[in-house]
């Protein structure tokens, strides 16, 4: 039987290394990899979470949702980033400081 | 050690290796890429921890759609200047002790968890999720449906009519 709490342990580095992304990185786009690697950790989690409470598959369930939103996201994100790069030509977020539009 | 330990393993090592890599690339087709990687190790991790369902949804949709798009949003954001793809880093110590901050205290309450799960799991679960979806999370279903409907419009209204400031 495989050991799920190597799970967590991957999941928190997953997480960790997203956080890290989202801070770090200058561009847009490496900000929305790095959320998307943050869900994937939650999601990782979620699995592993529910070989502890099997009955009805609802961390399953969940994750499932979780992705549901994850596309949601990942698609107006990046149409913001594609309507703001046309606009300013630039994919740098400290760069876009200006609220009129 | 059988088999299956080895690659869960593997996956194991190739996931947090992905995501390193996705941490100190300086090129962001090559992260993209490196995303991949990790979606599709992760993917086969929970074909082995019994969640093939799931496993099907992630190549699906995340190997298959949100990686595309991603793609795309890289293809359309760099051409146009005719920049190169290098992503300069900044705030390196404020995000390296936010991860490594994280991590330690992620990991520090690990160990308080026992180490195996049950073994509760049938192999073949398609069918539990398909009557539990449709009965017991109908409603968050059709809400999903229309967040799924209303961030499709959202996106295609945003992107229309694109003008350039300059």
């Amino acid at each position: 039987m495989l050991p799920f709490n190597v799970l967590l342990y991957l999941a928190a580095f997953l997480f960790c290394a997203g956080l890290a992304v989202v801070i770090i990185k200058r561009n847009a786009i490496m900000v929305l990899l790095g959320i998307e690697l943050m869900l994937n950790a939650s999601n990782i989690n979620l699995v592993a979470f529910n070989q502890l409470h099997p009955a009805g598959l609802q961390g399953h369930i969940f994750a499932l949702f979780v992705i549901i939103v994850a596309v949601c996201e990942a698609a107006v994100g990046l149409a913001i980033v594609l309507r703001v790069y046309r606009y300013y030509q630039s994919s740098i977020p400290d760069e876009i400081a200006e609220l009129k539009g | 050690m059988n088999a299956v330990t080895i690659l869960f393993y593997f996956f194991v090592t190739l996931a947090a290796a992905a995501a390193g890599g996705i941490l100190f690339s300086k090129n962001v087709f090559k992260s993209a890429l490196l995303l991949l990687v990790a979606l599709l190790s992760v993917a086969a991790l929970y074909v082995l921890s019994f969640a093939e369902f799931l496993a099907v949804t992630q190549i699906l949709i995340y190997a298959g759609g949100i990686l595309v798009i991603i793609i795309f949003g890289i293809m359309l954001t760099t051409k146009i200047s005719g920049r190169p793809l290098v992503v300069e880093n900044r705030h390196i110590f404020s995000g390296a002790l936010a991860g490594v901050g994280l991590f330690v205290v992620l990991t520090r309450y690990l160990p308080l968890l026992p180490k195996y799960g049950e073994n509760g799991l049938s192999p073949t679960n398609i069918d539990v999720i398909g009557f539990t979806i449709f009965s017991l999370y109908a409603l968050p279903f059709e809400i999903a449906g229309i967040l799924l409907l209303v961030a499709l419009i959202g996106a295609a209204v945003v992107t229309a009519h694109l003008k350039s400031k300059v």
